[in-house]
Formats: structure tokens, C-alpha cells, sequence
């Protein structure tokens, strides 16, 4: 392996690696000299090594083991070690290795192609603790605290089941309308990387939880106009409980992807090693970026409804992995896929399929079609594209087999109607409430995306306010606001109710809906009653008529001439008059009855 | 300098003849001036201990703990008799693992005798033996733990250079349990590396030159000769008397034949009935922590404290339960007399099967274990147990089905020893401890396991890679799944519990007497994994099974192996109990 030079710190791990476990990170800090191998470190080494044992083995594992460079063979398992499949580091530790054909100059003829994409996701469960043991499941937490001798994979140790982990596979299997099978069996992944404790990581092989199922993704595009929610169906192939791995964070260049002239450090967090995931698998049912972002799209709200996950791209609780082959329409028989890693937004998931579908094509198209590989690709996003990781030939061999310290999974009878029971409302009835309170698609589709926003607005409906003005308000002003606030709904100071009130306040003609906007800050700042506010502020709608007419007499009387030029047919004075009266009402004027009282006293 | 210890003995001159009172002179002076210096009271200690089991069966974990609940005998006491004993003999014998105590936790006296004197504190608040006997059954019996298993204070290294500085965050639960019952743990027992071995001399400690001792575990019957292995130094510690019982761990007949080969009783009780956590994995699948003692009622007392289901270990078994204390446990199943047998024929109408296919005649089998084989029969039969021969056709399939099961889990469970995690004492590869010597990572790792980890662990690891590499999974690890369903299936259809005739079967526990040491066949690795055949199928099955002294060749003890039913633990150590009672062989070794 071309590796650049390494070294490791004067250890935190051999000094501590016992019992103080907290301190367990493994530093490799680059190196400024150069180092002469010792002679006599080398004559030790073998000196300790002299057993009474065959050299032959050691001698071929010597020779196996450290040689540097491809080709390789494929019986030895240490050089899966170099399989990165748990690696999501910045793209900018992989030397860019992209096939020739860089992103096509000349449009190529989508008419012809078609791209077939499949997603495999992997999605942080959010339990309090670990998949298999005690520590404490969070984001954030200073490195390394939340770890105990299990997740460390110390000797002896075995892991337990956290059946929490269970109920939200089984709950997630569910909304994905998926088989939820009575039993099934944990296996062991296993490849050679720093961020994994034990040398394999607890997974779900032949016989997962959840299969077959299927999720109708929206495709909804703003702008278009139709009745109900269009969608795509994508199946699901399969869906299992898996542990996840520590994070690695690399800082400088990286050395442990074998770059040329590596160097700087990689720091193991072993907070994230064990934190339970599903791994969901579909099948190759997606034909574009947008559909394999919808997917996703649909997917990570499904989690969020469910209260499985935070689905926070960024801090990696839901990522993805695209799976991109091109073919001509109509044509049977996949092209060869190749796998797209490192996709961090939904707009990652859409752009990659959408450059890989350009490299593929023009690849085919210049009759280079032999040359898009198997292999797993890393996305760019600086540059917007993709960039060839590993190839298939050194693809692991994960050597799955059963793990033997968990037994086979049974659920309990009626453990998954149970779940089925209790099962929160999912998007698409979401969506549905929505069309049925009379918004639009575009509306429900706004106010179905997230949660918090759904919750807020049903509640603030059910709390009294009219469906359609609670939506404008929340989509429009609200929004906007705190945005500007930098603030969101759920820390805002006004709660559902308190919308609802300013909406009925509006309804009621108590205040105008200017009034209303001109109230926002105050209520998204502080909270409080609308009605509270806009009486301690006099803010009441002036709606008395006889206050009303006296004001516009006034008017009319300190302003002949004005009257006196409407009469005489400038009919576009009125405005004037209108202004004039919220003038002096200060806005509170009901503009409706200025209109009625301004024409009885202007036209008499 | 310490002149005396007032022992918290009471008054009265017990059943062993020990007096209470003063028992031993400490001395600063070497230990050997101690040894001659001590008191007449530290003797007939000794004597107690270590002299030749009574005709009752009462084994030394059994004496000890009745001097210490009847007789007022401290923990302390006892335990530093064991710790002169094993000061004398561990020159000769190496059972143990040299500087087992963690740094910074005093010497092994000092940790010993502190954890002794824990329990001794425990006890004086209690008045009856009764008492004493419920709170800690097992006081003052001192335990040797295979160094693959996990005991706070002390390092776990499994024979491993990859683990030679470790020490484990907390005690294994059989250690715990056993600690809690009033055992003083005396120290770790040596094993091959990983339990990967059968002669215990592959323990990465042994690679140390010891001046004027033994360089590798010896079988306290002949010291030219292997304990057996993987399990030797617990073999022959508690052969020796070094201490009453060991704990070790059986994959594959790990603890049944150093049994055979030392003269003591080993047990690997069913798969599921003793909790795993904290032993160093082998193969998961395989595992079982055993027993060893120098009687089956030694075993059967220790069985009592370990068995049960362990919330910390999914694949423990949560039933059956076994036999509540309450009503005697396995010590009363142990000790067992059929009803109209009577003490004449305490096991009568018992149904034996000699397993035709581990007594072929065709030189595989040395005629020493045949021999002892066919006296343990005969034996058996005089105790009312009929006798006869069963086939199990699929026992041949046992053994190449073991070794694709062991290594394939093996490569798995190996692979987390990759020099970065675990102190070593050797720094990895030839960086030294400055670095990685300019390489990758992933090439400082390839060469910490080419160095850290020894020939067999390697061999184990290679050949598990391949057998559940991609397109050879199916034709190796997935076919020897079925055989060792097979195996299974065939071994229970012979017992009553699957419709069969038998109550246990009875097989040779190793086809040879012990090794010498160093013996060049063994090289072979062939060779070596043959001499597990008749082990191998009990854990592939997992069921229980006890190697029990059943004769003498040559001047060294043979075992045979008598199996049981999935948790009949009770059943098979009644045998071996009434067995060995009726040889009366005396088994104490000529040291
Ligand atoms: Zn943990």
C-alpha cells in the first residue's frame, strides 16, 4: 500500500488502552523525518519471534501481509482492509482517479438512455442507548465519553440486544410497507478498518427483519397544477439492523486511503461505534436524479414522522448511497452499475445520478463502453462530480456468517401489531389530511415536509383557525420572519394557539390583516395573547360606523377642494380619501366600511 | 517483618486435625526457610489440603471449604498454603502465568492474600457454619483461572502477544461468581495461545527464558511431558494441588484433555449452561468455560456456583433452569444413589454406550486407553449400569466439521488484535515504538498481526479466511454447518432425551496419554488436531461432557469421557462420581 508516512503518537493507547477505555483514540500524526529502521529494533523483533514454530507460515504471512501494491490476491483478507465502505470522508483525501472521459463537452441524447438507479440508505435510529450495549446514543458529545469495553470490542466482551432497536426497525419496516419477519439472524461483516472496534461489524446478511416492501415518493414539482399528489413507487428489497462504525476524522492530507505522500492525523471517535442503524435497500426502480432524490426525499420524512430519526443529512443520521447504471430504452439486461458514496443533501443525491448519467452515456456514446467499471465512486461536491474510489477487484469479500454471540431474533407473538398499533401518522396521510382540509397540492406539500411545521398547523386548525389563512400565514409571513429571526418553529415564542387566535382576531374583524403582519416579530419574539397585544396596544379595528362617518366627515369638510374635483368626476380621488381616513385612524380604520362610508358621504 | 499471623480459628481440634491457632511463621527470609520453619499447625494444613482425596469423594475445594465453615480456618491461611505451594513447585511446573498481578497492584501475595482477607471479614461477622457455608460456599477454596478469561487485577493476556499487557476493565461472570462465592483467585493459568492447542506450550509467556526452570507447562506426572492443552497450566495446577479448582475453557476438548492427561476431573458443561462473557473468544460457537477439580464432586460444587443464565450473555440459556441450590444443586445430583441399587449398586439400571467408532483396535487408539476404557466399563457395570455398544456413524464427520467451524469463527474473532488497541509488551512490527516506520496504516496492522499473533493463531486465521471466503463459504463453512447438525442430531437420537437407548455414552477422552514435550509429530498440524478426535463432537453438538481418571499407563493417568444429554450435567457427574470412587486410583502425582 502506497501509504504515506505514519506515525503513531506516543500512545494514548498503550499507556491507557486498559481501563481508562475513554481515552481510546487512535492518533496517527504525520511524521517530518524520515526514520532509519534500527537494526537492532528489527533484530528484537525477530529474536522475539524465534518460537518453536513452522517459519513457513510466518514467513508467507510476512510476504502476504505487508507487500505494498496491486495486484492482489484475493484469498487474503487483510487487503480488504483497504475497502472503505464505512467512509465518508471529505472527497479531497482521494486522489482523483475519474476515467478519462471527464464531463461531456457535446449534450448527449437523453432520448436514448436511460439511467436505472437504485438507493441504499443507512438511517441512525434514535435510541438512548447503543445497538448492543449500555452507552448512551448522541450526536455531538465531546469524542470518545459515551464508550464502554462492548463497543470498544474488548476481549471477552459480548454484545446484547437493545430491543428499542428492534420496535423502530420493526416500526420503519412497517411504514415501508414491508414484510416484518418473525425471525431473523444477525450476521458478521467483516473487513479490517480503524473505525471498527471488532475487526467486523453486527449486520443482517441472509435473513433480515423486513422485506419487500414498497414507498409511493411525491414527485410534486412547484409550479405544476393538479388535484392529488403525483408519485413514483419504488420497491423496497430489503430492510436490516446493523451497528455502526466510529468516525474517523482525518485532518491533513490522508494517509490511510494509500494517497501519495500522505500525512497528518485520523482521529477515531468511538461515540458513533454501535449506534444502531437500518440499512434500507431498494430495488432498481428509480430512472432519474429527481425520482432518486424524491425517494430520499420521502424516505428521510417517513423516519421523521415515525420518530425513528433526526434524518439529519448533515450529521450523517441518514446517508445515502446511489447506485447508477445507464442502459438504452428499452433495452432488458442493467448496465454496469457503479456506486456513488459521500452524497451529504438531497441536491448530492440528484446532481451525482445526473453526472453519472453524463460520464456513462459518453462513455457508451464515444464506444468506450467497456470502460465504466464496477466500482464505488465518491461525490465532489466542490467540483460537482464523481470520482473512482475502488474498483471491483478490490471490492471486499465481507465473509458473512452468522454471528454466534446474539441468538436468532424471534419477536414476540404480537410484538409487530403492537408496533402496527402504535404507529405515528406517516407523511402520505399527512398529505392526505391536507388535501382534505382543502389546500392545494402545493400547500400540503409545503406543510407535509417537515414535522414540526405539520404538527404546528394541524394544531393551530384544530385550535380554531381557518384552514387556508392558518397555511398563508405559516408558508408566507412566518416563515419569512424567522428566517430573518434566524429562529425556527419549534424555538419561536408563538405557539399553534396563539396563531390561531390572531387568525380568528382577523376573521372577526377585530384587526386587519396589516395589523396582523405588523404584529408578527413582537408574537414570534415574546409569545403572548394576540388579543392581549393588540388590545394593551390599541390596535382594535375602528368598526363603528357612526365613529367612522364622524371621521370621514372631517375629512370630507378640510378637504373641499379634493370633494369638490372627485364630484366633478376624478374618480381616482377616492384613494386619496381612503388614505386620509386610515391616516388619521392610524390603520385601524375596517377598510371595508372607510369604502362604504367615504362613498355615502362622498357621492350624497 | 511480619512474625506471626493469629489465625481467627476457633477452638477445638476439627476433623482434619488441624489445630487452630498459630499456623504459619512469615518470615522475610527466602521461602524455602519459611516452608522449613512452619509451624505443626501449618502441616497438618497442608496435609488436609494436599493429601490424597478421602474414599467420600471429598475433594480439596471440599475440604477447604469445610475447615473454613466448620472449623474456623481463615481464607488467609489457606491461601498462602497455595501460594507456598505453588512457590515451590512452580519452577518445576509453570502452571502459571509470571506477573500475572496488574502493575501498580502489589505483588501476588499481597493481592491474594488481601482478597482472602476480604472474605475472612465477611465470615466473622457470621456465627454458625451454616451461615458461613450459605454466604460463601466456596471460602477459602483458591482458584487458578485460565489466563483466556477475564479476572480484574490481573492481566488476560490468552497466551497472546497481541495481549500481554492487557488487563481486562472486569471480571469474566464465572470469575465473579466464583469470587462471590468465596473463591481467592490465585492466580492465571497458562493455556496456548488463544486456546488454540493441545499441549500448552505455545503461551506467548513461555517465550521468556526462565532461569533454572521449566520453559514451558509441564505435567506435574512427568515432567518431559505435556499438561495437555489448551487448558494445561489449569490442568496441572489443580493436579498438582497449586490450588483446589481451575476455571479453564473447552472449544474443543480444552478442558477434558488435559483432564485425561494430568489424572484430574474436567468439565465442559452443555453450550448455553455457563455464561461466556468475559472469555477471550476462540470460536463463539464453540466456547465453554469448564471445570476443574480433583474430584466430580469438586466440579459439580463449582458447577453450582457458575451455572445459570447471564443477562450479559445472549447465548446463555435461561432454560432450564438448573437444579436449585436449595435442594442440593448438582452436588446432590452428583453424589446421587439409585433408590434400589443402594450404596452396592448406586448407579443401577443406567444405560451405558461405549461409542463403537472411538474404540477401534486399529493402533489409532493407544492400548493404555483402551485399557483404562475397558476398566471403566467394567466398573460401571459392577455399579449396575448396563453396558453396550452404539454406533454413531457421523462421528468421523466431527472432526473436519470442527476445525472449518473453529477457524472460520476464530478469523473472525482474531481479527480485532490488530496492534493498536491492546498494550503489547513487544512494540509492533520493526517501528518500533516511534512509529510506524513510514508505512500505511493498513501495512503497520498487516505486520502487527504477522508479529503479535503466533504460528497457530495464524494458520487458524488463513485457513478461516478461506473457508468463508466468497465462493468457498458454501462448499466449506455452510456444509460443515450441516454435518455439524448432523453430528447433533445422531448424538441425541443415542440418548433417551431424543428417543434413543442410552443415559450417557462413554468414550476415551484422548486416544494417547500426554505428549512429551516438544514432540516433533505434533509439529504436523495434522497430527496435532487428530489427537482432538474424540472431543470435538460433544462441542460441535454441545452437549456436556466430564473426562474422569479412569487408569494408569505407563505411570500416567488416562481419562475417559463420559456424555450427557443437553443439560444433564447431574447425570454425567453422578457417573464420573460413582466411577471414581469405585477405582479408588490414587491420583496424587509423584512430585
Ligand atoms: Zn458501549
Amino acid at each position: 500500500m502506497a501509504g504515506g508516512p505514519l506515525r503513531r503518537a506516543p500512545g494514548p493507547l498503550e499507556r491507557k488502552a486498559n481501563l481508562d477505555v475513554t481515552s481510546l483514540i487512535i492518533i496517527t500524526r504525520a511524521r517530518t523525518t524520515t526514520r532509519t529502521t534500527t537494526t537492532t529494533k528489527q533484530g528484537r523483533a525477530v529474536a522475539c519471534k524465534a518460537r518453536t514454530q513452522s517459519a513457513t507460515v510466518r514467513a508467507l504471512l510476512a510476504a502476504t501481509l505487508t507487500r505494498s501494491a496491486a495486484p492482489r490476491d484475493r484469498s487474503i483478507p487483510w487487503h480488504h482492509a483497504r475497502s472503505l465502505d464505512w467512509c465518508r470522508p471529505s472527497a479531497a483525501c482521494f486522489a482523483s482517479s475519474a476515467a478519462a472521459v471527464d464531463a461531456p463537452a457535446k449534450p448527449v441524447s437523453t432520448t436514448e438512455y436511460e439511467t436505472v438507479i437504485g438507493v441504499e440508505t443507512h438511517v441512525q435510529l434514535d435510541t438512548n442507548t447503543k445497538a448492543f450495549c449500555s452507552c448512551k446514543n448522541e450526536y455531538g458529545a465531546k469524542p470518545n465519553v459515551n464508550v464502554c469495553p462492548v463497543c470498544l470490542g474488548h476481549p471477552g466482551m459480548l454484545p446484547t440486544l437493545n430491543e428499542r432497536v428492534v420496535e423502530l426497525a420493526v416500526r420503519t419496516g412497517m411504514a415501508l410497507n414491508c414484510e416484518v419477519h418473525q425471525e431473523s439472524k444477525f450476521d458478521r461483516k467483516q473487513y479490517f478498518y480503524g473505525d471498527l472496534p471488532k475487526g467486523y461489524q453486527i449486520s443482517q446478511n441472509d435473513r433480515p427483519i423486513c422485506t419487500d416492501g414498497f414507498v409511493d415518493a411525491p414527485t410534486f414539482v412547484v409550479g405544476t397544477k393538479c388535484d392529488a399528489f403525483p408519485t413514483t413507487r419504488v420497491r423496497i428489497n430489503r430492510l436490516h439492523i446493523e451497528e455502526d462504525t466510529a468516525k474517523l476524522t482525518h485532518e491533513g492530507q490522508d494517509s490511510l486511503a494509500g494517497g501519495e505522500g500522505g500525512g497528518g492525523a485520523t482521529l477515531a471517535d468511538y461515540n458513533r461505534a454501535g449506534v444502531p442503524l437500518v440499512e434500507i435497500v431498494t430495488e432498481p426502480d428509480m430512472r432519474t436524479g429527481e425520482e432518486a432524490a424524491a425517494y430520499a426525499q420521502e424516505l428521510r420524512r417517513i423516519v421523521r414522522f415515525l420518530g425513528v430519526s433526526s434524518g439529519n443529512m448533515q450529521e450523517g443520521s441518514l446517508r445515502c448511497d446511489v447506485n447508477v447504471s445507464v442502459r438504452r430504452k428499452g433495452a432488458q439486461e442493467l448496465g454496469t452499475k457503479v456506486e456513488v458514496k459521500n452524497l451529504n443533501s438531497f441536491s448530492a443525491v440528484r446532481s451525482a445520478v445526473d453526472f453519472e448519467f453524463r460520464r456513462q452515456t459518453s462513455l457508451l456514446e464515444a464506444g468506450r463502453g467497456s470502460e465504466i467499471k464496477q466500482e464505488t465512486r465518491l461525490w465532489d461536491e466542490q467540483r460537482m462530480e464523481t470520482k473512482s474510489m475502488r474498483s471491483k477487484e478490490e471490492a471486499a469479500d465481507y465473509r458473512y456468517f452468522r454471528e454466534p454471540d446474539l441468538p436468532f431474533l424471534a419477536l414476540r407473538p404480537g410484538f409487530a401489531d403492537q408496533v402496527n398499533a402504535e404507529m405515528p401518522k406517516l407523511p402520505r396521510e399527512a398529505r392526505d389530511d391536507l388535501l382534505g382540509l382543502g389546500l392545494s397540492v402545493a400547500d400540503a406539500s409545503i406543510l407535509s415536509d417537515d414535522l414540526g411545521l405539520f404538527e404546528y398547523y394541524t394544531e393551530c386548525v384544530s385550535s380554531g383557525a381557518e384552514p387556508k389563512q392558518a397555511c398563508n400565514w405559516l408558508v408566507g409571513d412566518i416563515s419569512a420572519l424567522l428566517k430573518e429571526m434566524k429562529r425556527d418553529l419549534d424555538t419561536c415564542a408563538m405557539r399553534p394557539q396563539q396563531l390561531a387566535e390572531m387568525c380568528q382576531l382577523i376573521d372577526g374583524g377585530t384587526i386587519s390583516g396589516k395589523i396582523a403582519k405588523g404584529l408578527l416579530p413582537e408574537l414570534l419574539e415574546k409569545g403572548g395573547s394576540p388579543k392581549e397585544l393588540v388590545e394593551s396596544k390599541g390596535l382594535v379595528q375602528i368598526s363603528d360606523e357612526g365613529e367612522l362617518d364622524k371621521i370621514v366627515a372631517e375629512i370630507v369638510e378640510s378637504n373641499p377642494k379634493q370633494v369638490e374635483q372627485y364630484r366633478g368626476g376624478k374618480d381616482k380621488l377616492f384613494g386619496f380619501f381612503v388614505g386620509q381616513t386610515m391616516k388619521a385612524t392610524k390603520g385601524r380604520a375596517n377598510p371595508k366600511m372607510v369604502n362604504d362610508c367615504l362613498r355615502r358621504a362622498l357621492d350624497q | 517483618m511480619v512474625p506471626v499471623k493469629k489465625s481467627i480459628a476457633a477452638a477445638g481440634t476439627g476433623r482434619y486435625g488441624i489445630r487452630p491457632g498459630f499456623l504459619f511463621c512469615r518470615t522475610t527470609q527466602r521461602k524455602h526457610d519459611g516452608y522449613a520453619t512452619r509451624t505443626q499447625a501449618a502441616r497438618d494444613l497442608e496435609h488436609a489440603l494436599f493429601g490424597p482425596v478421602g474414599t467420600d469423594g471429598d475433594g480439596p475445594a471440599q475440604v477447604a471449604a469445610r475447615l473454613v465453615h466448620e472449623q474456623g480456618v481463615s481464607c488467609e491461611d489457606i491461601a498462602r498454603a497455595h501460594l507456598n505451594r505453588m512457590e515451590m513447585l512452580e519452577p518445576k511446573l509453570r502452571s502459571f502465568l509470571p506477573n500475572s498481578v496488574v502493575q501498580g497492584r502489589g505483588t501476588l501475595a499481597d493481592v491474594v492474600l488481601e482478597e482472602a482477607r476480604g472474605h475472612d471479614r465477611t465470615l466473622a461477622k457470621l456465627v454458625t457454619a451454616e451461615e458461613r457455608r450459605r454466604a460463601l460456599p466456596l471460602a477459602g477454596v483458591t482458584l487458578g483461572v485460565k489466563d483466556n478469561i477475564c479476572a480484574a487485577g490481573f492481566r488476560a493476556t490468552a497466551g497472546s502477544l497481541a495481549l500481554s499487557r492487557y488487563a481486562p476493565p472486569r471480571d469474566a461472570t464465572v470469575v465473579d461468581n466464583l469470587r462471590r462465592a468465596g473463591c481467592v483467585v490465585v492466580g492465571k493459568t497458562l493455556c496456548d495461545e488463544f486456546g488454540m492447542g493441545s499441549t500448552t506450550e505455545s503461551s506467548a509467556s513461555q517465550l521468556k527464558d526462565v532461569v533454572g526452570g521449566a520453559a514451558t507447562t509441564r505435567n506435574p506426572w512427568d515432567l518431559s511431558r505435556v499438561p495437555g492443552g489448551s487448558s494445561g497450566g489449569s490442568a496441572a495446577a489443580v493436579s498438582s494441588r497449586q490450588c483446589a479448582l481451575a476455571l479453564g475453557t473447552d472449544t474443543g476438548g480444552s478442558v477434558r484433555q488435559p483432564a485425561s492427561f494430568c489424572g484430574v476431573v474436567g468439565l465442559k458443561p452443555t453450550y448455553g449452561r455457563v455464561s461466556r462473557f468475559g472469555l477471550i473468544a476462540y470460536a463463539s460457537s464453540l466456547d465453554v468455560p469448564g471445570c476443574f477439580g480433583s474430584t466430580a464432586q469438586d466440579c459439580a460444587r463449582m458447577l453450582d456456583v457458575i451455572a445459570g443464565p447471564d443477562p450479559a450473555d445472549s447465548s446463555s440459556a435461561a432454560l432450564p433452569h438448573p437444579p436449585p441450590l436449595s435442594e442440593g444443586g448438582y452436588e446432590r445430583l452428583c453424589r446421587q444413589v439409585s433408590g434400589e441399587g443402594g450404596d452396592a449398586k448406586p448407579l443401577l439400571g443406567l444405560k451405558v454406550g461405549l461409542v463403537r467408532e472411538t474404540l477401534r483396535r486399529d493402533g489409532t487408539v493407544e492400548e493404555g486407553v483402551l485399557g483404562a476404557v475397558d476398566a471403566a466399563s467394567e466398573a460401571l457395570r459392577g455399579l449396575g449400569c448396563e453396558v453396550k455398544e452404539v454406533s454413531l456413524p457421523a462421528f468421523d464427520l466431527s472432526l473436519p466439521a470442527y476445525y472449518v467451524t473453529a477457524v472460520s469463527e476464530a478469523s473472525s474473532n482474531l481479527s480485532r488484535y490488530d496492534g493498536l488497541r491492546y498494550p503489547a509488551e513487544v512494540e509492533a512490527g520493526e517501528g518500533g515504538d516511534e512509529g510506524f516506520g513510514g508505512r500505511s496504516l493498513m501495512a503497520q496492522i498487516a505486520s502487527s498481526r504477522g508479529s503479535l499473533l503466533g504460528d497457530e493463531p495464524l494458520r487458524r486465521i488463513l485457513m478461516g479466511t478461506y473457508t468463508l471466503s466468497e465462493g468457498y463459504g458454501d462448499a466449506l463453512y455452510k456444509r460443515a454447518q450441516v454435518a455439524r447438525k448432523r453430528v447433533q442430531q445422531e448424538m441425541l437420537a443415542r440418548m433417551v432425551a431424543g428417543g434413543g437407548e442410552c443415559d450417557v455414552l462413554l468414550t476415551p477422552t484422548a486416544p494417547t496419554t500426554a505428549y512429551a514435550c516438544g514432540d516433533k509429530e505434533l509439529q504436523d498440524p495434522l497430527q496435532m488436531y487428530l489427537g482432538d478426535v474424540m472431543t470435538v463432537g460433544v462441542n460441535l453438538a454441545g452437549f456436556p461432557a466430564v473426562s474422569v481418571p479412569a487408569g494408569m499407563s505407563l505411570g500416567l493417568p488416562v481419562g475417559v469421557q463420559v456424555i450427557g444429554a443437553p443439560f444433564e450435567e447431574g447425570a454425567i457427574l453422578n457417573v464420573a462420581h460413582h466411577l471414581e470412587r469405585s477405582l479408588g486410583l490414587n491420583l496424587l502425582p509423584p512430585l
